[in-house]
Protein backbone atom coordinates (compact mmCIF):
# COMPACT_ATOMS: atom_id res chain seq x y z
CA UNK A 1 0.00 0.00 0.00
CA UNK A 2 3.05 2.38 1.02
CA UNK A 3 4.62 1.87 -1.86
CA UNK A 4 1.67 2.79 -4.00
CA UNK A 5 0.72 6.26 -2.95
CA UNK A 6 4.83 6.78 -3.21
CA UNK A 7 4.60 5.97 -7.05
CA UNK A 8 2.09 8.16 -7.42
CA UNK A 9 3.49 11.46 -5.17
CA UNK A 10 7.13 10.67 -6.98
CA UNK A 11 7.28 11.86 -10.30
CA UNK A 12 5.62 15.17 -9.34
CA UNK A 13 8.10 16.78 -8.01
CA UNK A 14 10.91 15.71 -10.46
CA UNK A 15 11.75 18.61 -12.87
CA UNK A 16 12.02 18.66 -16.38
CA UNK A 17 15.61 19.45 -17.19
CA UNK A 18 14.43 21.58 -20.30
CA UNK A 19 10.98 21.30 -19.46
CA UNK A 20 9.93 19.08 -22.38
CA UNK A 21 6.03 18.84 -23.24
CA UNK A 22 4.50 16.70 -21.17
CA UNK A 23 2.24 15.29 -23.19
CA UNK A 24 4.77 13.80 -25.31
CA UNK A 25 7.31 12.50 -22.62
CA UNK A 26 4.09 10.98 -21.17
CA UNK A 27 2.81 9.30 -24.34
CA UNK A 28 6.80 8.25 -24.74
CA UNK A 29 6.70 6.93 -21.43
CA UNK A 30 3.74 5.08 -22.26
CA UNK A 31 5.58 3.37 -25.62
CA UNK A 32 8.48 2.22 -23.23
CA UNK A 33 6.34 0.31 -20.72
CA UNK A 34 4.52 -1.62 -23.63
CA UNK A 35 8.42 -1.88 -24.99
CA UNK A 36 8.47 -4.33 -22.68
CA UNK A 37 5.24 -6.46 -22.87
CA UNK A 38 4.78 -6.39 -26.28
CA UNK A 39 7.16 -8.96 -27.58
CA UNK A 40 5.23 -11.36 -25.31
CA UNK A 41 2.03 -10.57 -26.35
CA UNK A 42 2.92 -11.07 -30.31
CA UNK A 43 4.70 -14.65 -29.43
CA UNK A 44 1.84 -15.57 -27.57
CA UNK A 45 -0.56 -14.43 -29.79
CA UNK A 46 1.69 -16.46 -33.08
CA UNK A 47 2.06 -19.59 -31.29
CA UNK A 48 -1.17 -20.10 -29.49
CA UNK A 49 -3.96 -17.38 -30.52
CA UNK A 50 -3.55 -18.11 -34.30
CA UNK A 51 -3.19 -22.05 -33.94
CA UNK A 52 -6.40 -22.10 -31.90
CA UNK A 53 -8.05 -20.58 -34.96
CA UNK A 54 -6.05 -21.72 -37.94
CA UNK A 55 -7.02 -25.13 -36.32
CA UNK A 56 -11.31 -24.37 -36.58
CA UNK A 57 -10.58 -22.76 -40.19
CA UNK A 58 -8.37 -26.21 -41.05
CA UNK A 59 -11.24 -28.57 -39.79
CA UNK A 60 -13.35 -27.15 -42.71
CA UNK A 61 -10.48 -27.52 -45.11
CA UNK A 62 -9.88 -30.23 -47.41
CA UNK A 63 -6.17 -31.13 -47.30
CA UNK A 64 -4.50 -33.99 -49.62
CA UNK A 65 -0.90 -34.74 -49.14
CA UNK A 66 -1.25 -32.85 -52.56
CA UNK A 67 -1.66 -29.59 -50.50
CA UNK A 68 1.49 -29.29 -49.85
CA UNK A 69 2.67 -28.99 -53.73
CA UNK A 70 -0.21 -26.77 -54.96
CA UNK A 71 -0.97 -25.12 -51.47
CA UNK A 72 -4.51 -25.50 -52.49
CA UNK A 73 -6.85 -26.49 -49.53
CA UNK A 74 -10.42 -26.09 -50.60
CA UNK A 75 -12.93 -25.45 -48.20
CA UNK A 76 -15.48 -28.59 -47.64
CA UNK A 77 -18.13 -27.80 -44.95
CA UNK A 78 -18.49 -30.18 -42.67
CA UNK A 79 -17.37 -33.08 -44.37
CA UNK A 80 -14.10 -33.79 -42.24
CA UNK A 81 -16.52 -33.10 -38.82
CA UNK A 82 -19.05 -35.97 -40.56
CA UNK A 83 -16.32 -38.32 -41.33
CA UNK A 84 -14.48 -38.24 -38.09
CA UNK A 85 -17.67 -38.62 -36.03
CA UNK A 86 -18.74 -41.43 -37.73
CA UNK A 87 -15.12 -43.75 -37.81
CA UNK A 88 -15.50 -45.46 -34.84
CA UNK A 89 -11.89 -44.94 -34.11
CA UNK A 90 -12.88 -41.43 -32.94
CA UNK A 91 -14.70 -42.85 -30.13
CA UNK A 92 -12.42 -45.17 -28.76
CA UNK A 93 -9.95 -42.60 -29.25
CA UNK A 94 -12.03 -40.35 -26.66
CA UNK A 95 -12.73 -43.15 -24.27
CA UNK A 96 -9.25 -44.06 -24.28
CA UNK A 97 -8.40 -40.49 -23.51
CA UNK A 98 -11.05 -40.34 -20.39
CA UNK A 99 -9.84 -43.94 -18.91
CA UNK A 100 -6.22 -43.46 -19.20
CA UNK A 101 -6.79 -38.77 -17.79
CA UNK A 102 -9.43 -40.24 -14.97
CA UNK A 103 -6.85 -43.27 -14.19
CA UNK A 104 -3.41 -41.64 -14.54
CA UNK A 105 -5.01 -39.17 -12.12
CA UNK A 106 -6.51 -40.95 -9.73
CA UNK A 107 -3.39 -42.96 -9.36
CA UNK A 108 -0.63 -40.18 -9.43
CA UNK A 109 -2.72 -38.69 -6.52
CA UNK A 110 -3.44 -41.15 -3.81
CA UNK A 111 0.12 -42.71 -4.40
CA UNK A 112 1.39 -38.84 -4.00
CA UNK A 113 -0.10 -37.29 -1.40
CA UNK A 114 0.84 -40.76 0.44
CA UNK A 115 4.14 -40.09 0.03
CA UNK A 116 4.23 -36.57 0.71
CA UNK A 117 1.96 -36.80 3.96
CA UNK A 118 5.20 -39.97 4.75
CA UNK A 119 8.00 -37.27 4.13
CA UNK A 120 6.53 -34.62 7.10
CA UNK A 121 7.71 -37.01 9.05
CA UNK A 122 11.13 -36.04 10.81
CA UNK A 123 13.42 -38.85 10.03
CA UNK A 124 17.41 -38.81 8.95
CA UNK A 125 18.07 -38.60 5.03
CA UNK A 126 14.51 -37.55 4.39
CA UNK A 127 16.03 -34.02 2.35
CA UNK A 128 17.91 -36.53 0.08
CA UNK A 129 15.18 -39.14 -0.38
CA UNK A 130 12.64 -36.76 -1.14
CA UNK A 131 15.05 -34.53 -3.70
CA UNK A 132 15.78 -38.16 -5.37
CA UNK A 133 12.67 -39.19 -6.45
CA UNK A 134 12.12 -35.91 -8.53
CA UNK A 135 14.32 -37.81 -10.91
CA UNK A 136 12.30 -39.91 -12.72
CA UNK A 137 10.14 -36.79 -13.66
CA UNK A 138 13.56 -35.29 -15.50
CA UNK A 139 13.80 -37.40 -17.96
CA UNK A 140 12.38 -36.69 -21.21
CA UNK A 141 8.74 -38.87 -21.18
CA UNK A 142 9.89 -40.26 -24.28
CA UNK A 143 12.93 -42.00 -22.76
CA UNK A 144 11.19 -43.12 -19.94
CA UNK A 145 8.76 -44.61 -22.25
CA UNK A 146 11.12 -46.71 -24.06
CA UNK A 147 12.66 -47.34 -21.08
CA UNK A 148 9.48 -49.14 -19.26
CA UNK A 149 9.09 -50.60 -23.34
CA UNK A 150 12.13 -53.06 -22.36
CA UNK A 151 11.03 -53.65 -19.00
CA UNK A 152 7.62 -54.75 -20.00
CA UNK A 153 8.56 -56.68 -23.05
CA UNK A 154 6.44 -59.89 -22.63
CA UNK A 155 9.67 -62.53 -23.18
CA UNK A 156 12.97 -60.53 -22.12
CA UNK A 157 11.35 -57.62 -20.13
CA UNK A 158 12.60 -58.18 -16.28
CA UNK A 159 8.89 -57.41 -14.66
CA UNK A 160 7.79 -60.92 -16.36
CA UNK A 161 11.18 -62.51 -15.03
CA UNK A 162 10.71 -60.83 -11.66
CA UNK A 163 6.82 -62.34 -11.51
CA UNK A 164 8.46 -65.73 -12.81
CA UNK A 165 11.09 -66.06 -10.31
CA UNK A 166 7.97 -65.50 -7.50
CA UNK A 167 6.01 -68.25 -9.02
CA UNK A 168 3.29 -65.98 -10.64
CA UNK A 169 2.25 -65.38 -14.10
CA UNK A 170 5.55 -64.81 -16.11
CA UNK A 171 4.39 -64.49 -19.28
CA UNK A 172 1.70 -61.16 -19.24
CA UNK A 173 1.77 -59.62 -22.56
CA UNK A 174 1.88 -56.23 -20.67
CA UNK A 175 2.14 -54.21 -24.06
CA UNK A 176 1.15 -56.70 -26.97
CA UNK A 177 -2.22 -57.59 -25.67
CA UNK A 178 -5.43 -55.32 -26.51
CA UNK A 179 -6.78 -55.89 -23.38
CA UNK A 180 -3.53 -55.13 -21.34
CA UNK A 181 -1.76 -52.22 -23.18
CA UNK A 182 -3.74 -49.29 -21.83
CA UNK A 183 -3.70 -50.36 -18.17
CA UNK A 184 -0.19 -51.01 -18.81
CA UNK A 185 0.53 -47.60 -20.18
CA UNK A 186 -1.64 -45.98 -17.33
CA UNK A 187 0.67 -47.52 -14.33
CA UNK A 188 3.87 -46.17 -16.52
CA UNK A 189 1.87 -42.57 -16.34
CA UNK A 190 1.26 -43.29 -12.81
CA UNK A 191 4.74 -43.49 -12.38
CA UNK A 192 5.63 -40.35 -14.21
CA UNK A 193 3.08 -38.35 -12.24
CA UNK A 194 3.93 -38.93 -8.62
CA UNK A 195 6.89 -36.96 -8.08
CA UNK A 196 5.09 -33.69 -9.38
CA UNK A 197 2.39 -34.52 -6.99
CA UNK A 198 4.41 -35.58 -4.44
CA UNK A 199 6.23 -32.60 -4.29
CA UNK A 200 3.56 -29.91 -4.70
CA UNK A 201 1.38 -31.74 -2.16
CA UNK A 202 4.07 -31.71 0.11
CA UNK A 203 4.41 -27.79 -0.26
CA UNK A 204 1.07 -27.89 0.70
CA UNK A 205 1.42 -29.50 3.97
CA UNK A 206 4.04 -27.35 4.94
CA UNK A 207 1.25 -24.54 5.17
CA UNK A 208 -0.47 -26.24 7.49
CA UNK A 209 -0.19 -24.14 10.37
CA UNK A 210 1.23 -27.26 13.24
CA UNK A 211 -0.68 -25.92 16.31
CA UNK A 212 -3.74 -27.50 15.11
CA UNK A 213 -2.24 -30.67 15.12
CA UNK A 214 -0.55 -30.17 18.36
CA UNK A 215 -4.07 -29.71 20.00
CA UNK A 216 -5.80 -32.56 17.61
CA UNK A 217 -3.11 -34.79 19.47
CA UNK A 218 -4.30 -33.08 23.05
CA UNK A 219 -7.50 -33.86 22.04
CA UNK A 220 -6.88 -37.40 21.39
CA UNK A 221 -8.06 -37.06 18.04
CA UNK A 222 -6.91 -40.80 16.29
CA UNK A 223 -4.85 -40.20 13.14
CA UNK A 224 -7.26 -40.69 10.46
CA UNK A 225 -9.59 -38.20 12.10
CA UNK A 226 -7.28 -35.77 12.07
CA UNK A 227 -6.17 -36.29 8.46
CA UNK A 228 -9.87 -35.80 7.49
CA UNK A 229 -10.67 -33.30 9.87
CA UNK A 230 -7.53 -30.89 9.22
CA UNK A 231 -5.24 -32.21 6.80
CA UNK A 232 -7.91 -32.88 3.66
CA UNK A 233 -9.74 -29.55 4.03
CA UNK A 234 -6.75 -27.16 4.26
CA UNK A 235 -5.22 -29.00 1.89
CA UNK A 236 -8.17 -28.23 -0.63
CA UNK A 237 -6.76 -25.29 -2.88
CA UNK A 238 -3.48 -27.41 -3.41
CA UNK A 239 -5.55 -30.40 -4.31
CA UNK A 240 -7.39 -28.42 -6.79
CA UNK A 241 -4.52 -27.01 -8.34
CA UNK A 242 -2.71 -30.14 -8.57
CA UNK A 243 -5.64 -32.28 -10.26
CA UNK A 244 -6.44 -29.43 -12.45
CA UNK A 245 -3.18 -29.18 -13.32
CA UNK A 246 -2.88 -33.22 -13.34
CA UNK A 247 -5.41 -33.40 -15.66
CA UNK A 248 -4.03 -30.75 -18.60
CA UNK A 249 -0.95 -32.16 -18.34
CA UNK A 250 -2.62 -35.55 -18.74
CA UNK A 251 -5.08 -35.32 -21.23
CA UNK A 252 -2.66 -34.13 -24.05
CA UNK A 253 -0.33 -36.70 -23.61
CA UNK A 254 1.52 -37.75 -26.98
CA UNK A 255 5.32 -39.11 -26.49
CA UNK A 256 4.79 -41.60 -23.93
CA UNK A 257 2.05 -43.40 -25.73
CA UNK A 258 4.04 -43.30 -28.98
CA UNK A 259 6.92 -44.33 -27.28
CA UNK A 260 5.24 -47.18 -25.13
CA UNK A 261 2.75 -48.55 -27.86
CA UNK A 262 2.26 -46.61 -30.91
CA UNK A 263 -1.34 -46.65 -30.11
CA UNK A 264 -1.78 -50.29 -30.95
CA UNK A 265 -2.15 -52.93 -30.61
CA UNK A 266 -5.42 -52.83 -32.81
CA UNK A 267 -5.62 -48.89 -31.39
CA UNK A 268 -5.86 -49.90 -28.22
CA UNK A 269 -4.06 -46.81 -26.62
CA UNK A 270 -5.08 -45.02 -29.28
CA UNK A 271 -6.05 -41.06 -27.88
CA UNK A 272 -7.30 -38.15 -29.03
CA UNK A 273 -3.70 -36.18 -29.00
CA UNK A 274 -2.14 -39.58 -30.58
CA UNK A 275 -5.56 -39.48 -32.95
CA UNK A 276 -4.47 -35.78 -33.52
CA UNK A 277 -1.12 -37.03 -34.52
CA UNK A 278 -1.86 -40.15 -37.11
CA UNK A 279 -4.57 -38.19 -39.08
CA UNK A 280 -2.46 -35.08 -39.82
CA UNK A 281 1.28 -36.15 -39.76
CA UNK A 282 0.49 -39.85 -40.92
CA UNK A 283 -1.78 -39.78 -42.95
CA UNK A 284 -1.12 -36.02 -44.25
CA UNK A 285 -5.19 -35.20 -43.56
CA UNK A 286 -4.72 -31.95 -41.65
CA UNK A 287 -8.70 -31.24 -41.89
CA UNK A 288 -9.30 -34.64 -39.66
CA UNK A 289 -6.84 -33.43 -37.31
CA UNK A 290 -8.00 -30.29 -36.85
CA UNK A 291 -11.31 -31.93 -36.23
CA UNK A 292 -9.88 -34.26 -33.30
CA UNK A 293 -7.84 -31.51 -32.33
CA UNK A 294 -10.71 -29.31 -31.59
CA UNK A 295 -12.29 -31.87 -29.63
CA UNK A 296 -9.44 -32.22 -27.76
CA UNK A 297 -9.44 -28.37 -26.78
CA UNK A 298 -12.82 -28.27 -26.08
CA UNK A 299 -12.32 -31.55 -23.17
CA UNK A 300 -9.64 -29.68 -22.05
CA UNK A 301 -11.67 -25.59 -21.95
CA UNK A 302 -14.45 -27.60 -19.32
CA UNK A 303 -11.42 -28.00 -16.81
CA UNK A 304 -9.80 -24.79 -17.86
CA UNK A 305 -12.72 -23.68 -16.00
CA UNK A 306 -12.09 -25.10 -13.02
CA UNK A 307 -8.87 -23.97 -13.27
CA UNK A 308 -9.48 -20.53 -13.39
CA UNK A 309 -11.73 -20.78 -10.32
CA UNK A 310 -9.09 -22.52 -8.19
CA UNK A 311 -6.83 -19.65 -8.95
CA UNK A 312 -9.67 -17.44 -8.11
CA UNK A 313 -10.10 -18.75 -4.80
CA UNK A 314 -6.01 -19.32 -4.55
CA UNK A 315 -5.54 -15.41 -5.11
CA UNK A 316 -8.46 -14.31 -2.26
CA UNK B 1 13.26 -39.20 29.10
CA UNK B 2 16.09 -41.55 28.91
CA UNK B 3 13.99 -44.86 27.94
CA UNK B 4 12.18 -42.77 25.42
CA UNK B 5 14.77 -41.38 23.60
CA UNK B 6 15.83 -44.87 22.19
CA UNK B 7 12.85 -46.16 20.76
CA UNK B 8 12.17 -42.66 18.75
CA UNK B 9 15.04 -42.95 17.33
CA UNK B 10 15.07 -46.32 16.20
CA UNK B 11 11.35 -45.40 15.03
CA UNK B 12 12.90 -42.36 12.69
CA UNK B 13 15.57 -44.93 11.18
CA UNK B 14 12.34 -47.19 10.23
CA UNK B 15 11.00 -43.97 8.55
CA UNK B 16 14.46 -43.93 6.96
CA UNK B 17 14.43 -47.30 6.03
CA UNK B 18 10.52 -47.14 4.53
CA UNK B 19 11.56 -44.41 2.70
CA UNK B 20 14.58 -45.92 0.95
CA UNK B 21 12.45 -48.77 0.02
CA UNK B 22 10.00 -46.64 -1.85
CA UNK B 23 12.77 -45.00 -3.48
CA UNK B 24 14.05 -48.08 -4.64
CA UNK B 25 10.66 -48.90 -6.43
CA UNK B 26 10.35 -45.65 -7.76
CA UNK B 27 14.36 -45.51 -9.46
CA UNK B 28 14.11 -48.90 -10.48
CA UNK B 29 13.54 -47.80 -13.78
CA UNK B 30 16.32 -45.69 -13.80
CA UNK B 31 18.75 -48.41 -12.24
CA UNK B 32 17.46 -50.95 -15.12
CA UNK B 33 18.11 -48.09 -17.93
CA UNK B 34 22.00 -48.07 -16.16
CA UNK B 35 22.33 -51.82 -15.83
CA UNK B 36 21.20 -52.76 -19.13
CA UNK B 37 23.35 -50.18 -20.95
CA UNK B 38 26.38 -51.80 -19.12
CA UNK B 39 25.74 -55.15 -20.54
CA UNK B 40 27.62 -56.41 -23.39
CA UNK B 41 25.04 -56.88 -26.39
CA UNK B 42 22.73 -59.23 -25.90
CA UNK B 43 20.52 -59.17 -28.38
CA UNK B 44 16.87 -60.32 -27.06
CA UNK B 45 18.66 -61.91 -24.01
CA UNK B 46 17.50 -61.54 -20.84
CA UNK B 47 19.91 -58.69 -18.96
CA UNK B 48 21.45 -60.44 -15.67
CA UNK B 49 20.02 -58.11 -12.36
CA UNK B 50 23.68 -56.25 -11.72
CA UNK B 51 26.49 -55.72 -15.07
CA UNK B 52 28.87 -58.30 -14.41
CA UNK B 53 31.42 -55.65 -15.53
CA UNK B 54 31.46 -51.96 -16.81
CA UNK B 55 30.65 -52.45 -20.75
CA UNK B 56 31.22 -49.28 -22.15
CA UNK B 57 30.98 -50.44 -26.14
CA UNK B 58 26.96 -49.78 -25.50
CA UNK B 59 27.88 -46.44 -24.77
CA UNK B 60 30.73 -45.48 -27.22
CA UNK B 61 28.62 -46.94 -30.17
CA UNK B 62 25.45 -44.97 -28.28
CA UNK B 63 28.02 -41.84 -28.60
CA UNK B 64 29.11 -42.30 -32.05
CA UNK B 65 25.09 -42.63 -33.45
CA UNK B 66 23.32 -40.00 -31.36
CA UNK B 67 26.13 -37.66 -30.23
CA UNK B 68 25.42 -34.97 -32.90
CA UNK B 69 21.78 -35.01 -31.81
CA UNK B 70 22.74 -34.66 -28.36
CA UNK B 71 24.38 -31.74 -29.86
CA UNK B 72 21.64 -30.51 -31.87
CA UNK B 73 19.23 -31.16 -28.34
CA UNK B 74 21.93 -28.60 -26.40
CA UNK B 75 22.45 -25.72 -29.55
CA UNK B 76 18.30 -25.91 -29.67
CA UNK B 77 17.87 -25.96 -25.80
CA UNK B 78 20.13 -23.51 -24.77
CA UNK B 79 18.24 -21.09 -27.92
CA UNK B 80 15.14 -21.95 -26.55
CA UNK B 81 16.02 -20.48 -23.29
CA UNK B 82 17.24 -17.31 -24.43
CA UNK B 83 14.11 -16.58 -26.61
CA UNK B 84 12.64 -17.47 -23.76
CA UNK B 85 14.18 -15.61 -21.10
CA UNK B 86 14.00 -12.45 -23.76
CA UNK B 87 10.44 -12.24 -24.04
CA UNK B 88 9.61 -13.44 -21.01
CA UNK B 89 11.71 -11.06 -18.26
CA UNK B 90 10.65 -7.68 -19.90
CA UNK B 91 7.70 -8.60 -20.07
CA UNK B 92 7.52 -10.18 -16.74
CA UNK B 93 8.50 -6.96 -15.20
CA UNK B 94 5.93 -4.61 -17.13
CA UNK B 95 3.22 -6.76 -16.15
CA UNK B 96 4.46 -6.82 -12.45
CA UNK B 97 5.05 -2.66 -12.27
CA UNK B 98 3.59 -0.16 -15.00
CA UNK B 99 0.05 -1.16 -14.16
CA UNK B 100 -0.67 -1.21 -17.70
CA UNK B 101 -4.66 -0.88 -18.88
CA UNK B 102 -5.21 -5.11 -20.16
CA UNK B 103 -2.26 -6.11 -17.65
CA UNK B 104 -4.80 -8.36 -16.15
CA UNK B 105 -6.02 -9.74 -19.52
CA UNK B 106 -2.52 -11.20 -20.58
CA UNK B 107 -2.11 -12.22 -17.52
CA UNK B 108 -5.42 -14.37 -17.73
CA UNK B 109 -4.18 -15.12 -21.52
CA UNK B 110 -0.96 -16.54 -20.22
CA UNK B 111 -2.81 -18.86 -17.83
CA UNK B 112 -4.71 -19.82 -20.51
CA UNK B 113 -2.06 -20.58 -22.87
CA UNK B 114 -0.82 -23.11 -20.49
CA UNK B 115 -3.77 -25.46 -21.71
CA UNK B 116 -3.55 -25.63 -25.45
CA UNK B 117 -2.40 -29.18 -26.99
CA UNK B 118 0.97 -29.08 -27.87
CA UNK B 119 -0.01 -31.18 -30.70
CA UNK B 120 -3.21 -28.80 -31.68
CA UNK B 121 -0.63 -26.07 -32.17
CA UNK B 122 1.82 -28.18 -34.16
CA UNK B 123 -1.04 -28.73 -36.32
CA UNK B 124 -1.62 -25.59 -37.00
CA UNK B 125 2.55 -24.29 -36.74
CA UNK B 126 3.40 -26.89 -39.59
CA UNK B 127 1.78 -25.34 -42.19
CA UNK B 128 2.66 -21.97 -41.16
CA UNK B 129 6.30 -23.40 -41.06
CA UNK B 130 6.02 -25.12 -44.39
CA UNK B 131 5.15 -21.56 -45.93
CA UNK B 132 7.77 -19.82 -44.63
CA UNK B 133 10.48 -22.21 -44.89
CA UNK B 134 11.15 -22.74 -40.99
CA UNK B 135 10.79 -26.51 -41.22
CA UNK B 136 13.76 -28.39 -40.82
CA UNK B 137 15.26 -25.25 -39.18
CA UNK B 138 17.13 -25.12 -35.98
CA UNK B 139 15.60 -21.30 -35.33
CA UNK B 140 12.19 -22.87 -36.01
CA UNK B 141 12.92 -25.20 -33.33
CA UNK B 142 13.97 -22.56 -31.07
CA UNK B 143 10.91 -20.81 -30.96
CA UNK B 144 8.61 -23.82 -30.73
CA UNK B 145 10.26 -24.92 -27.89
CA UNK B 146 10.48 -21.64 -26.04
CA UNK B 147 6.84 -21.42 -26.48
CA UNK B 148 6.79 -24.22 -23.76
CA UNK B 149 8.68 -21.89 -21.48
CA UNK B 150 7.31 -18.21 -22.37
CA UNK B 151 3.74 -18.46 -20.11
CA UNK B 152 5.33 -20.33 -17.15
CA UNK B 153 8.29 -18.17 -17.17
CA UNK B 154 5.69 -14.68 -17.27
CA UNK B 155 4.14 -16.20 -14.29
CA UNK B 156 7.09 -17.31 -12.22
CA UNK B 157 8.96 -13.96 -12.24
CA UNK B 158 6.39 -11.87 -12.38
CA UNK B 159 5.22 -13.08 -9.39
CA UNK B 160 9.17 -12.56 -8.26
CA UNK B 161 9.09 -9.07 -9.39
CA UNK B 162 6.10 -7.83 -7.69
CA UNK B 163 7.97 -8.27 -4.04
CA UNK B 164 10.47 -6.02 -5.46
CA UNK B 165 9.99 -2.86 -3.31
CA UNK B 166 9.51 -0.04 -5.36
CA UNK B 167 11.63 2.42 -3.48
CA UNK B 168 14.69 0.43 -5.32
CA UNK B 169 13.02 1.02 -8.76
CA UNK B 170 12.02 4.83 -7.70
CA UNK B 171 15.53 5.19 -6.20
CA UNK B 172 17.09 4.66 -9.89
CA UNK B 173 14.69 6.49 -11.44
CA UNK B 174 15.29 9.46 -9.54
CA UNK B 175 19.16 8.89 -10.20
CA UNK B 176 17.98 9.61 -13.92
CA UNK B 177 17.87 5.75 -15.24
CA UNK B 178 15.28 5.72 -17.94
CA UNK B 179 13.07 2.13 -18.00
CA UNK B 180 15.72 -0.07 -19.71
CA UNK B 181 18.45 0.82 -17.71
CA UNK B 182 16.99 0.45 -14.75
CA UNK B 183 15.54 -3.44 -15.84
CA UNK B 184 18.58 -3.77 -16.82
CA UNK B 185 20.79 -2.60 -13.79
CA UNK B 186 18.65 -3.46 -10.86
CA UNK B 187 15.51 -5.03 -11.60
CA UNK B 188 17.39 -8.10 -13.48
CA UNK B 189 20.39 -8.68 -10.77
CA UNK B 190 17.88 -8.28 -7.65
CA UNK B 191 15.75 -11.19 -10.03
CA UNK B 192 18.63 -13.19 -10.52
CA UNK B 193 17.07 -16.44 -8.39
CA UNK B 194 13.56 -16.18 -10.56
CA UNK B 195 15.78 -15.97 -13.87
CA UNK B 196 17.94 -19.08 -13.18
CA UNK B 197 14.75 -21.16 -12.43
CA UNK B 198 12.90 -19.91 -15.24
CA UNK B 199 15.86 -20.75 -17.26
CA UNK B 200 16.03 -24.13 -15.89
CA UNK B 201 12.69 -25.09 -16.58
CA UNK B 202 12.41 -23.57 -19.77
CA UNK B 203 16.04 -25.98 -20.61
CA UNK B 204 13.99 -29.03 -19.19
CA UNK B 205 11.30 -28.54 -21.71
CA UNK B 206 12.82 -27.70 -24.29
CA UNK B 207 15.60 -30.43 -23.75
CA UNK B 208 12.35 -33.14 -23.25
CA UNK B 209 10.70 -31.75 -26.43
CA UNK B 210 9.51 -34.64 -28.59
CA UNK B 211 6.31 -33.68 -29.93
CA UNK B 212 7.59 -30.11 -32.02
CA UNK B 213 10.76 -32.39 -32.91
CA UNK B 214 8.66 -34.64 -34.51
CA UNK B 215 6.42 -32.59 -36.18
CA UNK B 216 8.34 -29.67 -37.29
CA UNK B 217 11.25 -31.68 -39.14
CA UNK B 218 10.58 -33.75 -42.18
CA UNK B 219 14.60 -34.58 -42.50
CA UNK B 220 17.57 -35.51 -40.99
CA UNK B 221 19.08 -32.04 -40.89
CA UNK B 222 17.65 -30.86 -37.20
CA UNK B 223 17.17 -34.07 -35.03
CA UNK B 224 17.29 -33.48 -31.02
CA UNK B 225 17.92 -36.39 -28.83
CA UNK B 226 14.31 -37.49 -27.94
CA UNK B 227 13.85 -37.90 -31.61
CA UNK B 228 16.91 -39.98 -32.32
CA UNK B 229 15.97 -42.11 -29.54
CA UNK B 230 12.97 -42.98 -30.67
CA UNK B 231 13.81 -43.57 -34.43
CA UNK B 232 16.83 -45.79 -32.74
CA UNK B 233 13.94 -48.47 -31.09
CA UNK B 234 12.68 -48.76 -34.40
CA UNK B 235 15.87 -49.38 -36.00
CA UNK B 236 17.47 -51.31 -33.38
CA UNK B 237 15.35 -53.41 -31.98
CA UNK B 238 18.06 -56.00 -31.41
CA UNK B 239 20.57 -53.50 -30.00
CA UNK B 240 18.91 -52.40 -26.37
CA UNK B 241 22.60 -51.86 -24.93
CA UNK B 242 23.00 -49.11 -27.32
CA UNK B 243 19.27 -47.37 -27.12
CA UNK B 244 19.78 -47.66 -22.87
CA UNK B 245 22.99 -46.06 -22.97
CA UNK B 246 21.80 -43.56 -25.68
CA UNK B 247 18.50 -42.85 -22.96
CA UNK B 248 21.06 -42.73 -19.86
CA UNK B 249 23.36 -39.58 -22.04
CA UNK B 250 19.83 -38.02 -22.82
CA UNK B 251 19.22 -37.88 -18.98
CA UNK B 252 22.46 -36.71 -18.21
CA UNK B 253 21.84 -32.59 -18.46
CA UNK B 254 18.74 -33.40 -16.22
CA UNK B 255 20.72 -34.95 -13.66
CA UNK B 256 23.40 -32.42 -13.83
CA UNK B 257 21.09 -29.73 -12.84
CA UNK B 258 19.25 -31.36 -10.15
CA UNK B 259 22.57 -31.84 -8.40
CA UNK B 260 22.97 -27.97 -8.94
CA UNK B 261 19.92 -26.11 -8.92
CA UNK B 262 18.01 -28.77 -6.31
CA UNK B 263 16.45 -25.80 -4.44
CA UNK B 264 15.44 -23.67 -7.53
CA UNK B 265 13.54 -26.63 -9.10
CA UNK B 266 11.38 -27.69 -5.99
CA UNK B 267 11.03 -23.81 -5.81
CA UNK B 268 9.97 -23.63 -9.31
CA UNK B 269 7.49 -26.57 -9.45
CA UNK B 270 5.82 -25.26 -6.35
CA UNK B 271 5.90 -21.34 -7.46
CA UNK B 272 5.06 -21.77 -10.83
CA UNK B 273 2.08 -23.90 -10.58
CA UNK B 274 0.50 -22.72 -7.13
CA UNK B 275 1.10 -19.05 -7.47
Amino acid sequence: MTTSTVTAAAPAPTPGKSAPDPARARLRRRVARWGFVAPAVVFMLLFFGYPLVRNVLMSFQHYTPKTFFTGEAPFNGTDNWSSVFQDVLFGKALWHTLVFTAGSLLGQFCIGLALAVFFTRRFPLNGVLRSLILLPWLVPMVVSGIVWRRILDQDTGVLNTFLGTLGLDGDTPWLTSPDMALLSVILVNIWIGIPFNMVILYGGLQEIPKELYEAAALDGAPAWRTFRSITLPLLKPVITVVLVLGFMSTVKILDLILALTDGGPADATQTLGTLTYQNSFVELDFGAGAVVGNVLILVSAVFAVFYLRANRTEGK
Amino acid sequence: MAAHAPTASRRRWGSTVAGVLVLGVMLFPLYWMLNTALQPESGLLQVDPVPAGLDLSGFSKALDDQGGHLLTSLLVSFGAVAICLAISAPAAYGLARFGLRGSRTIVFGTLITQMVPGIVIANALYNSYVDLGLVNSYFGLMLADASLGIPFSIVLMRSFMVSIPGEVIEAAEIDGAGPVRTFLRVVLPMSRNSLITSGLFAFLFSWSDFMFALTLNTTDDVKPVTLGIYQYIGAHVGDWGAVMAASVLSAVPAAILLVLAQKYIAAGITGGSVK
